[in-house]
């Protein structure tokens, strides 16, 4: 309290002298002015290179404003005058002045236009190193959110110091939280920089079956190999296993290699290399008697080759025969490196069990990714699982409807700020929005064309066409942000490989709820029962006294609807661009033929087969997201082939309406 | 038996009695080819520039794509998304020999040079440093073993596309896939070739795909003009070729069943023609006929890349076709001729801008809005499209049903609608 | 064309002063930016350049006593219609000079035609090299004017020892990560710590990738993230990098096709401190800079930013202008030769130079994205020269590009030969 106090005074009193004496004398002798001033030129430099010397200087001195400076110079505050070279905080005035602070008293020198100073800004690398100086001073602060950051510090860029430092803060550490990561900090310090191979081993021990990305960082240099090559298998704890060349793991070339390396055998040569020596030998258009028009392939350049070397002109070079011969004489092995045996042996073990884990966890995270693609595809998909699926009309312009939809949520954002209230009120505009395109256009097109399915492809095509253009012209190509709200962002996290973030629980979320509003609705409702009657029989449905024109429009409206409410969920997660229905648009209608067209169940299950066969091929091939795609693809076609009415194919009469 | 030959001989008018049209069509396309070459800049007195006569040779080729794609949908049945791709098959294909002709010959000459003569695998190593150089490869991949050969890429032209329609329509007609679905799955295999052809690891350059294919090997010293009147002829000889073929197809007994097919499919099969068959036949022709249109169409674009078979471009083809009218063969090229033309006109920015006070249309931008909307405008009011009006000159009307379906299926024509 | 204008110079030359220049007609500058498609966002702005640069240019007198008329054509993203548009331009127009392209695709389906009619193409994007063209100027960054440096910038600066390269399928990416993949071999990187993905353009399903990305880092070593992942891409890309909690303090990412425009379409709270590699920023602090930003957002409103390939228009086209007058004509190759050795200031201070090889002289930065969507510069090297083919692939590092002294765009200087005249496509 009486610190802050202390310091509003101050500020008060600077702010008075300000006023009494616009221009004060900046203090050039102040100590930590002076220590600055020593490595002015490596700070003004500001790269990582050199800069060590500089935060060493102010980590290891015993000013008591050094702890400050380097707070400042983290947070891009510190400046430098170009004329004279010392160094200033600063407050911005307007966008061309700034008004200076001295170091070193903390007072206001005065106002100076920006263009005569020069921020330092150092960059990420630097700040790292000297937040890991600021280690030993924030250890100790008294606010948590100090010693929170400390503890990022080491976390990113660890020093031996630090160990020392943070067994002697962990004693008295009172927050458990801070606790906790500290015990846990301590322990993988101790892994890298332990002292005795007791200690590390005991800390190793520790994080048996420990799914944290930060053990295996630690973990893993401690196992690091070398192969290496002898007469002899040698003995000795730290071999890790014999290798035989030719196979996976040692292929010819590579062992070969390393015997050349360790001197042990003639070295092989390269194409281009012969080709240098060939053409280094010509003389009156013969090589070694060889005319140079005949060396047009390589067995002549072998055998030109070889006669330089009979000649002595070049040097031998090893044979395909000797190679073989000289790789059989040789054993080779892989030897621990980076750790004493038993450090590695006890970090490989441990490994061991960590590897196992977290193939299994991968395994999860890669469901949980599969069950959220699928979730994807269902919601873009259930809208047309209602128009194609019960209606069977096919609307190509479903897509743009799902756009409709997203831009519908970007346009209530630009008025409504708040990003909760926003998505809460864009929601049941996009269905209304896409509800009253569904309407329009049943009426003005799909109506007329109920007898003729193809035609009716192809004018919703044409819709298709145009609605994205439309878009293109409104809202331009660029991709426009449809921003979630702050409570969803982040991630669920259960360990270091398996999260998932919120946004797509979410969607999973209203996935679910779609189909349970679905199967209400079709089951439980007046429209439901009346939609089915008009689906299987709208001549009997009509004399029953439903009116089936009514009852088309509101079903196409409300999968629409549908529709554009998927188009705010999707767009929240990925883009809003003009273009964004085309790409979902196949896969979509992928998932309601692959289900069995006309039930949920099946849009569900083929939902589920897409996704999770896409995230399978990606697993198979991580490098080509592509690849994945087309796979896919191809293998819906195929499906189809086989099971043309998809997976839960309708039986009996509904399958003939 | 002798009798029912001869007396099917003596049936059989000439091609050209039954058809009238092709007389007239043949003629306006010969007239169309004399006109544009004594106007050119190559042959004639340079009235049209040579970047327009490159249009026009493009033009007669989409227009024998769009003919293909009228033989199939219009006459058979099959709404195929997939005949873009058949078409961007065929330019890889011809693509594959120019670009592998051209590099050889500077790689060949910048090796000659060299003190060593090269071996047969640092001229193909030259090669692929060359053409895969942009897309950070240098080794030919399994696809272009017969680049060398221009002979082997011709067939390829045409075995390509008519073995992938081939097996992909034997596999979708033997499960009865038709309608919608089959239109589905027809764009589903444009798309997965698209994506497929994007992929770097694919080996035809992905995204950036074949350029500088307007340049013939071993032709540098002929003219750009004088080239693209040599195309521009090719492409109208491969129309009317395609036109004659295509009405062979139509006319006479086999056109009978094709229509058949394409007004109810199951009575056909109930008669005991091979329905499949013939579908499969008629999918494989207009696929090849596809492929051959596309080997002329990219030389004169001077580039092809995975974007020119994306599934719009097979969407814009039926739209041609519709906006021409189906059903008759002149119908598809009007209406491809017309639509991309006028097209080029629109998005070239020449059309003058509508300015309507509160806001400007610039048909840049809204020409694609437009051509959606008049799709659905013909598909809705003028089924027979742009055809439709050769009718109203020769006076022919639609049969009186008095009110009833045109075909014995649901999904055929209306009186009404056809009327209209 | 060609035949009018060399007998126009001809006059000019034997007249002796420019005044000779017949000026009957304004000097037509062919601008070729798709203006709808999908590449419209980007190369409106380009056009939009393009205009303001002729119109200053106008103000000042135009050139060799002309008026500059800009011809604008719209090639609609569409490659083929690019070939067309540019033979369309220079044999119908007649224009003097273009300024145009924005991917790499559609510069390839130009080149043929500018090479054929003997053209001459001022190109502003950044693009992977391996291509030199006797008829066209790169004023954009060759991959040693922004993606090296940058590199070296992950290596020496953060001490990145494992890298994500991830890109967009195309060839930019594809060139610009083989090139890299080399760099960082010989920097002695093994090939087992380089991760490389590409997805598709307007790729979406980003989970998997950037979990893919966090692992990498379980055998300790710090983790870079180079991306050359275009477009719409990269909403994306980012919006599950905030979401993960990535840090730029723990896996940092450089991005190469990311700039002012991409960011607009980004919350970038999330994204503080990730980075981006290019040769301006428009938070560059100079007089000039100052001025042109003012300058963009009077004419095309307040909301408006500038970018690098803007810069490189404004140097491209200010060279042009200069080294026309410098000839004395507006002939091709006359022009061609007077680019050589052009100086003109660059909107972030120092000096750029065209090269021999057709490339610019130009400074690298490297700028930590901030909460409003602009880049705070924290590296500025000198000028990089530009290098047509790369130093760090086997094939490339022994050719050179010299069309003023050699006449030559792919010269073997192990051989001494000319590999071709014509460039690459």
């Amino acid at each position: 309290m009486s610190v802050l106090r202390r310091f509003y005074i101050g500020i008060a009193s600077v702010l008075l002298t300000v006023l009494a004496l616009p221009a004060l004398a900046q203090n050039a002798d102040a100590p930590i002015q002076q220590l600055l001033q020593e490595h002015g030129e490596i700070i003004a430099k500001s790269s990582r290179k050199t800069i060590g010397p500089a935060i060493d200087a102010l980590g290891s001195s015993s000013l008591p404003k050094a702890p400050e400076v380097l707070e400042k110079w983290q947070a891009k505050e510190l400046w430098v005058i170009k004329e004279t070279g010392l160094f200033v905080y600063t407050e911005k005035v307007d966008s061309k002045t700034e008004r200076m602070i001295d170091i070193a008293t903390g007072e206001v020198i005065g106002e100076v236009a920006k263009r005569d100073l020069k921020q330092l800004k150092p960059n990420s690398g630097i700040r790292g190193l000297i937040g890991a100086a600021l280690v030993k001073f924030q250890l100790q602060d008294p606010s948590v959110a100090a010693r929170n950051r400390a503890l990022d510090a080491i976390e990113r860029d660890a020093e031996d110091t630090h160990l020392a430092a943070l067994r002697d803060v962990m004693e008295a550490e009172e927050n458990p939280d801070i606790a906790a990561r500290m015990a846990r900090l301590e322990r993988l310090l101790t892994i890298e920089f332990g002292e005795s191979d007791e200690e590390r081993i005991d800390a190793i021990n520790h994080f048996a079956g420990d799914l944290g990305v930060d053990v295996r960082a630690a973990l893993n240099p401690l196992v690091a190999v070398r192969v290496e090559a002898a007469e002899a298998a040698p003995e000795g704890d730290d071999v890790v296993r014999v290798l035989t060349p030719g196979s996976e793991a040692l292929s010819r070339e590579a062992a070969y290699d390393i015997l050349v390396a360790a001197e042990l055998a003639k070295p092989r040569i390269s194409r281009d290399d012969k080709r240098e020596a060939l053409i280094a030998n010509i003389s009156d258009g013969t090589v070694a008697g060889v005319q140079v028009a005949s060396l047009d392939s390589e067995e002549a350049r072998d055998l030109a080759y070889a006669a330089l070397a009979r000649d002595g002109v070049v040097d031998a070079v090893a044979t395909e025969a000797e190679v073989d011969e000289t790789l059989g004489s040789f054993t080779f092995f892989e030897r621990y490196t980076a750790a004493s045996p038993a450090v590695a042996l006890a970090a490989a073990a441990v490994l061991t069990g960590i590897e196992t884990k977290v193939a299994l966890n991968q395994t999860a995270d890669l469901a949980l990714d599969a069950v959220s693609l699928a979730s994807i595809y269902f919601l873009a998909a259930i809208g047309l699982a209602i128009t194609f699926g019960v209606m069977r009309v096919i609307n190509m312009a479903h897509g743009e409807f799902i756009m409709m939809g997203a831009y519908t949520g970007f346009v209530v954002q630009q008025f409504v700020p708040d990003h909760t209230l926003s998505i809460i009120l864009a929601i049941p505009l996009a269905f209304a929005v896409t509800f009253g395109a569904g309407v329009l256009m049943e009426r003005l097109v799909i109506r007329h064309l109920y007898h003729r399915p193809l035609e009716t492809l192809l004018a919703t095509f044409g819709i298709s066409i145009a609605l994205q253009q439309i878009a293109k012209n409104i809202f331009g190509t660029q991709a426009r942000p449809l921003t979630a709200p702050g409570w969803l962002d982040g991630s669920l996290v259960f360990n270091d490989i398996v999260s998932i973030s919120y946004i797509r629980i979410a969607i999973f979320v209203l996935a679910l709820l779609f189909l349970a509003l679905f199967l209400f609705v079709m089951n439980r409702t007046r429209l439901g029962l009346e939609v089915r009657a008009v689906t299987q029989n709208p001549r009997m449905a009509a004399s029953m006294g439903i009116n089936p024109d009514k009852i088309n429009m509101l079903t196409f409206g409300f999968g629409s609807g549908i529709a554009g409410i998927a188009g705010v969920a999707i767009g929240l997660y990925a883009k809003v661009t003009s273009e964004m229905g085309a790409d979902y648009i196949v896969q979509a209608f992928m998932t309601v033929v692959v289900g069995g067209v006309g039930n949920i169940w099946g849009t569900l299950l083929g939902a589920s087969l897409v996704g999770t066969l896409q995230k399978g091929i990606e697993w198979l091939n991580p490098s080509n997201t592509l690849a994945a795609q087309t796979y896919m693809i191809l293998f819906i076609i195929l499906f189809i082939q086989f099971r043309p009415r998809g997976i839960i194919a309708l039986k009996g009469r509904a399958a003939e309406a | 038996m002798t009798d029912v030959s001869a007396t099917g001989a003596i049936r059989r008018k000439p091609l050209v009695m039954q058809y009238p049209s092709l007389l007239i069509f043949l003629g306006c396309l010969a007239l169309f080819t004399v006109g544009v070459t004594v106007l050119s800049e190559g042959f004639g007195i340079g009235m049209i520039s040579t970047s327009f006569v490159k249009t026009l040779g493009k033009t007669l080729c989409l227009c024998l794509v769009a003919l293909a794609m009228d033989l199939v949908w219009g006459y058979c049945g099959i709404l195929s998304l997939g005949h873009m791709a058949f078409f961007g098959i065929g330019g890889y294909a011809i693509g594959m020999w120019l670009m592998y002709a051209r590099t050889e010959l500077i790689v060949i000459e910048s090796l000659a040079n060299q003190a060593l003569p090269p071996t047969a695998q640092e001229i193909s190593d030259g090669i692929a440093t060359q053409i895969f150089g942009v897309v950070g490869a240098s080794e030919f991949p399994p696809i272009w073993a017969v680049s060398h050969s221009l002979t082997l890429q011709l067939l390829a032209v045409i075995l390509v596309p008519g073995l992938l329609a081939l097996v992909f329509g034997w596999l979708a007609f033997r499960s009865r896939v038709t309608g919608v679905y089959l239109s589905i799955l027809t764009q589903a295999m444009t798309l997965a070739l698209s994506l497929y052809l994007f992929q770097n690891d694919s080996g035809l350059r992905g995204n950036n795909g074949l350029s500088g294919l307007q340049n013939l090997p071993g032709l540098d010293d002929v003219p750009q003009s004088t080239v693209s009147i040599w195309f521009f002829w090719a492409s109208a000889l491969a129309l009317g070729l395609g036109y004659l073929a295509s009405v062979a197809i139509v006319s006479g007994k086999f056109g009978s069943v094709i229509r058949a097919i394409r007004d109810d499919e199951a009575r056909v099969r109930f008669l005991g023609y091979p329905v499949e068959a013939y579908k499969l036949f008629i999918f494989t022709f207009t696929a090849i006929l596809a492929g051959i249109a596309g080997a002329l169409y990219y030389p004169q674009a001077g580039i092809i890349n995975p974007a020119e078979i994306a599934p719009i471009a097979s969407i814009y083809l039926a739209v041609w076709v519709a906006i021409g009218g189906r059903g008759r063969l002149y119908g598809a090229v009007i209406g491809a001729a017309f639509v991309s033309l006028l097209s080029t006109w629109f998005t070239g920015g020449q059309a003058p801008d509508v300015n309507l006070g509160f806001y400007t249309i610039e048909w840049v931008n809204w020409w694609t809005v437009l051509l959606g909307l008049s799709f659905v405008a013909v598909t809705l009011f003028a089924p027979k499209g742009i055809g439709g009006l050769f009718d109203l000159l020769t006076s022919k009307t639609t049969p009186d049903r008095h009110g009833a379906d045109l075909g014995p299926d649901a999904g055929a024509l209306r009186e009404k609608e056809a009327e209209t | 064309m060609s035949h009018k204008l060399l007998a126009t110079s001809a006059a000019a030359l034997l007249a002796g002063t420019v005044s000779a220049f017949a000026c009957d007609a304004p000097i037509k500058v062919g601008v070729l930016h798709s203006l709808s498609g999908t590449m419209a966002i980007s190369e409106t702005t380009l056009k939009d350049t393009m205009e303001m640069l002729v119109d200053i240019q106008n103000e000042k007198g135009g050139v060799l006593g002309c008026e500059l008329e800009a011809v604008v054509v719209d090639p609609a993203s569409d490659w083929p219609l690019f070939a067309e548009k540019a033979r369309e331009l220079l044999t119908v127009h007649e224009v003097d000079v273009i300024f145009g392209n924005w991917t790499s695709v559609s510069r390839k389906s130009v080149l043929p035609v500018i090479e054929e009619l003997n053209g001459l193409l001022f190109y502003p994007v950044q693009y992977e090299g391996e291509e030199s063209s006797k008829n066209v100027f790169y004023t954009g960054a060759a991959p040693n004017q922004q993606a090296i440096p940058a590199t070296d910038y992950f290596l020496e600066e953060l001490e990145v020892e494992k890298f994500a390269l991830l890109g967009t399928d195309y060839v930019y990416p594809r060139t610009t990560n083989n090139i890299l993949e080399s760099y960082l071999q010989q920097k002695g990187i093994p090939a087992e710590d380089i991760f490389v993905n590409y997805t598709p353009f307007g790729h979406s399903d980003w989970s998997k990738i950037v979990a893919d990305v966090v692992a990498l880092g379980a055998d300790g070593k710090k983790v870079g993230v180079i991306s050359t992942i275009n477009g719409d891409a990269n909403v994306g890309f980012y919006k599950e990098l905030a979401a993960a909690g990535i840090s730029a303090d723990d896996i940092p990412v450089v991005a190469f096709s990311v700039g002012e425009e991409e960011l607009a379409g980004l919350d970038t709270s999330n994204l503080v401190g990730h980075l981006a590699a290019w040769n301006y920023f428009q938070s560059a602090e100079s007089d000039a800079n100052e001025e042109w930003v003012a300058a963009w957002k009077e004419r095309m409103g307040e909301e408006r930013v500038t970018n690098d390939p803007m810069e490189a228009h404004y140097i491209g086209f200010n060279m042009w202008v200069n080294a026309a007058e410098a000839a004395g004509t507006t002939d091709v190759d006359a022009v061609r030769t007077a680019m050589y050795g052009q100086e003109f200031p660059n909107l972030t201070g120092g000096t750029a130079v065209m090269l021999p090889n057709h490339h610019l002289a130009k400074p690298v930065l490297i700028g930590e994205i901030q909460e409003d969507g602009q880049f705070d510069i924290i590296s500025q090297t000198e000028e990089v020269p530009g290098d047509a083919w790369t130093d760090f692939l086997p094939e490339s590092a022994v050719l050179k590009s010299d069309w003023q002294e050699l006449g030559c765009g792919m010269y073997n200087t192990e051989t001494s030969t000319c590999v071709q005249i014509k460039s690459n496509y």
